[in-house]
Parts: C-alpha cells; structure tokens; sequence
C-alpha cells in the first residue's frame, strides 16, 4: 500500500470517527453514531493489519487480540450501570497502559529514529504511566477496594511537584542519551505511577467526576502522543478528540463545582477537613430519627394529593440505595393522577458527568423528563412539590452565602425555592462538602425524611 | 512540511475540530459519551500492532501482547458498554429495544 493512499484512508476514517461524534448530540442518532464510530475502529484495526509486515510476532497478536475480546465480552456483559464510574476508570487505566508500554517498546526497540519521536516516547511513557495508576486509584475508590476518602500524605504537593519536575527532566535527557533510552524508560515509568497515584489518592466522593474526567483525557492524550513517536496520523487524530473531550468534560464539571482546575490538581482538595469552624448555620446536635418538628408525613399526603407540578431531585444516595426503582415508581403513581413529574440533574450529581441519566434511564424513565439545572432552575418558584432523593451539596442553599465554605460559589439546584420540599436523606449530616443544609432545619413545608431512599420512597408511595 | 509538523498540525486540528463537536452533546449523555471515549482511546491498539510486528525476541512479543490486551478490551468494551447504555435511553411512549 503506498503512503498516500494509507494517509488518504486514515483521514476518512478520522472523519468518520468525528461524524459518530456528532451523531451523539441528539439522543434519536446516539446508538446509530457509536456504532458508526465502532465500524471506523474495526476498519482502522484492519488497515493498519494489512499494511504492517507482522512476521514471527502474528502468533502473539493474534493471542493478545482474542484475549482482550473475550474479556471485554465478560465486562460487558456483567458490568451494572450503578458500577459505569469505576468502568470508565478502569477503561482510562488500560488506555494508558497501552500507549505507555507501546512507548516503551519503541523506545526499546529503537524505532524511534529523531530526538521528535523519542521526545514524544517519552512523554507518552509518562503521561501514559500516570493515567495508568491514577486511574486504577480511582477505579479502586469507587469500587470500594480503597477508602474512598482523600488521603493528604506530608509533603503531598512537594512530591508531586519534585516527580513532575524529575519526569520532565527525563524526557528532555532520553534524546541526549539514544543508547541508555530504555534504561531511562525505567525511572521514568515509576515517576509517572508515582505522580498518578499522589494525584489519585488525594481526590474522593464528590471529586471524582473531575478526575475521572481528567483521566479520561489524559488516556486520550497518551495515545495521540504515542502517535507522534510512531508516525501514525490516525492515533494522532483519534487521540486527539480524547483529549478534547475529557478536557472538556472536566471544564463542566469544574464549572459545576466553583472549582479550579489548578486547585483539583496540586491540592485544596475540598475534603471534609475544609469545612470551617463558624457555621453561619447552626447545626442540631441530637435529633429524633424521624420527621423532626415542622412538617409530617401526613402533610407530605395533603401535598402529593394537591401537586400538579412535582421536581425530583436525584443524588449519589439514590445510586447507593438502589432506589431508581422506587422513584419510577412515584413518578408512575403521580403521572397517573395527572401531575407532572419532572427531575432535575446537578451536572455533579452521582460520582461521573451523566451517572445519574444513566441510572434513571435504566429505571425506564423517559429522557424528556430529565432536565439541566439551567432549565429547571427557573421553575422551582412554580413548583409545588420538590422532591430531593440522597442529594444533599447541590441543593445547599448555603453554597449562595456561606463564604470560605467549600461549596461557596457552587451553583445549586434550588430546591428550596419549591412550594414543598420532601428531602430523603440518609441522615442529616452535612454532605460530603461538610457543610451544613439550612434546609434541614424544621419548617413547616419541609419533610425530612431520614433512613434508606427505598424505605422513605415506600412511605410516599403509600400515601399517593 | 516535515512529518513532525503535520503530525502537530493534525493533532491540533483534530482536538478544535473534536472539541466542537463534543461541546454540541447533551448532558444527558456524558456518561455514554465517556465510555464511547474510552473505546476511541484504544485506538492506541494501532500503535500496539506495530510495535509487536518490530519486536523480535519472546520479552518484547509478550509484552506486545499484553498491550494489545488492554488496548483491545478498551476498543470492545468501550463501544459494548457505550451501546448497552444507548439502547437505555428511551423516549416518552417509547417501548422494547431502542431506536439505535
């Protein structure tokens, strides 16, 4: 195959792995772009298959392909939507495990002709090592296999900086010494595990979305400049839009939390640790269990019977009850009296950007019925009933008055501004921002009901 | 131009040119749109393929073999997943399989 045909077929294909993207702007075209994008990868796979000399490797190749299918075949199937975050997490992982050790080999194997394409092997190598332990942190968090909290070692953004720093002087010697290449691959990929694992064990709950959105670009990025060492156009471009995305994803997400990126990265992670001493809000030490002073569930009964406009606000709480169900089934009930039911998403909602239409989705609720927080924003004042299911931060009044607090800033769906407020919370400690909820505190159109999602869903459902 | 230059230029061009697009995808389907990222992001399998084509002794093969391993389940499952949850997203009065 010449070289200009190869370059004219990779151009189509990066093409039409963009034409897939944006088939999944409108959700009708989602499936169809994906599957589109899919059939690019297949006929890049095959491509580069047909113009590459395997020789004796083909026996290894064609191993390692099989392998990889019947696991991803396994994953798959067996993967529940509640567990899609550490899926991503994973997938960021092994993503940059590929391009990290296709670094290192061509590296190694001296295919890595000017100080262009070793420069690029190194840089691939360790952006790549970084997505790889990162990644594999995060993915440990959010399965449970690690403590999910953020973990603050002493010296945590010296060392991180220090590896930063000592990565960068790596790449910039691996051309000044070609022969010792794979020797400094060495230090180099450990550097790179090192600065992934400080970045990864310091963010948890609800920081999450954003690392995994950074990763996620990272893995992206790893593979485009892996690219660059090889030569190859097409890992350059698809690598490329990776990048893009998972950057862009992580400017929502950060958007969404009033924080910077900057601060996500070398510290000032927002931990519980961070919530201040003065409370503007004071906080009630003991409470009764249930319902304390202010509305009761007979109240709720009276305000399900007269709603004719009800907003539903879901949280990380409803995925860890397992409780979509439950609220599907409220929304049932209730759109069979005729009211409207409606549920508004916080862009951080859940533990990755769009968990919580995942789940909802899979609980069979239409898509037309989740909306954004801009849209739905102006409507509470006209809503009757709210009704937040284990969300807690992103509808904290406080994060519109508490200054110095970590959510300061932050904007909220505003819940409170609903006619009736039913919160089912599994306690009322402050979330994970640790900042105490004004609305907690008893008012006569506020039900707090506290305990398992399920169980308080239950409570609603009897009385529609 | 040299190779050099047109490998960054392909790569700028392909992060603006995707950076648009993606800006135009709802929210609704960013955890679809992730997990269809992971999927793009092994197109780092190409590089894989060539590097174990060059590799000549057993270490550098088996290594090549277990980064197509990843890179593979990264291709596979990212697009599987990605579809799975799709076929979810179901419209009001919309019933069975998705519209795909």
């Amino acid at each position: 195959m010449s070289d200009s045909l190869y370059y004219v077929l990779s151009a189509v294909l990066a093409v039409g792995v963009l034409y897939g993207i944006r088939l999944m702007s409108d959700v009708k075209t989602a499936a169809r772009g994906n599957r589109f994008s899919a059939l690019c990868m297949l006929l890049a796979i095959a491509l580069t298959m047909a113009r590459t000399d395997l020789r004796g490797s083909i026996a290894y190749i064609i191993l390692g392909l099989l392998v990889g299918i019947l696991l991803s075949v396994w994953m798959t199937v067996k993967v529940r939507m509640i567990q899609m975050p550490q899926m991503v997490g994973l997938l960021n992982g092994l993503g940059g495990l590929a391009s990290a050790i296709a670094a290192v080999m061509t590296l190694a194997l001296g295919a890595a002709k000017g100080g262009f394409e070793v420069v690029s092997s190194g840089l691939a190598l360790a952006v790549g090592a970084l997505t790889f332990s990162g990644s594999l942190v995060a993915a440990a968090k959010l399965h449970g296999l690690m403590p999910p909290k953020p973990r603050v070692l002493p010296g945590h953004s010296l060392f991180s900086a220090l590896s930063a720093l000592a990565m960068a002087a790596l790449v910039v010697l691996l051309p000044l010494f070609p022969a010792s290449a794979a020797l400094l691959s060495l230090p180099l990929a450990l550097l790179g595990l090192a600065f992934g694992w400080l970045f990864a064990v310091r963010v948890g709950g609800a920081d999450m979305p954003i690392t995994i959105s950074l990763l996620n670009s990272t893995s992206g990025v790893a593979a485009a400049i892996a690219g660059m060492a090889l030569g190859d156009v097409l890992l350059v471009a698809v690598g490329g839009i990776v990048g893009a995305s998972g950057l862009l994803l992580t400017q929502i997400m950060c958007r969404a939390m009033n924080r910077s990126l900057a601060g996500v990265l070398f510290g000032r992670a927002a931990g519980p640790s961070a919530a201040p001493e003065a409370e503007p809000v004071p906080a009630e030490g003991d409470k009764p269990a249930e319902a304390p002073a202010g509305a009761t569930l007979e109240d709720a009964k009276a305000w399900l019977e007269d709603a004719k406009s009800v907003v539903i606000i879901p949280g990380y709480g409803m995925a860890l009850s397992q409780a979509q169900e439950r609220v599907k089934r409220l929304q049932d009930a209730l759109s069979a009296k005729g009211k409207g039911v409606r549920y508004a998403i916080h862009p951080v909602a859940g533990r990755m950007p769009g968990h919580m239409n995942v789940l909802l989705a899979e609980a069979d609720v239409p898509y037309e019925s989740l909306l954004e927080m801009d849209e739905v924003n102006p409507d509470f004042p006209d809503t009757d009933l709210a009704l937040v299911v284990g969300a807690n931060d992103v509808v904290n009044p406080a994060a519109n008055t508490a200054q110095g607090t970590p959510i300061y800033g932050m904007p909220i769906l505003e819940a409170g501004k609903a006619k009736h407020l039913v919160i089912c919370n599994f306690d009322d400690k402050p979330g994970y921002a640790g900042v105490p909820n004004p609305l907690y505190q008893p008012r006569p159109n506020v039900l707090l009901l506290l305990g398992d999602a399920k169980d308080s869903l239950d409570k609603l459902l009897e009385r529609v | 131009m040299s190779r050099e230059v047109i490998l960054v230029l392909v790569f700028l061009a392909a992060t603006l040119l995707g950076y648009r697009l993606i800006h135009a995808v709802p929210s609704l389907l960013h955890t679809p749109l992730m997990s269809g990222m992971n999927a793009l992001s092994g197109i780092t399998l190409l590089g894989m393929l060539a590097v174990t084509a060059l590799a000549g002794g057993v270490i550098g093969r088996v290594a090549g073999a277990v980064g197509i391993v990843a890179a593979t389940i990264n291709v596979v499952s990212g697009f599987g997943v990605t579809d799975r949850m799709l076929k979810m997203f179901r419209g009001r009065g919309q019933d069975g399989e998705g519209q795909g």
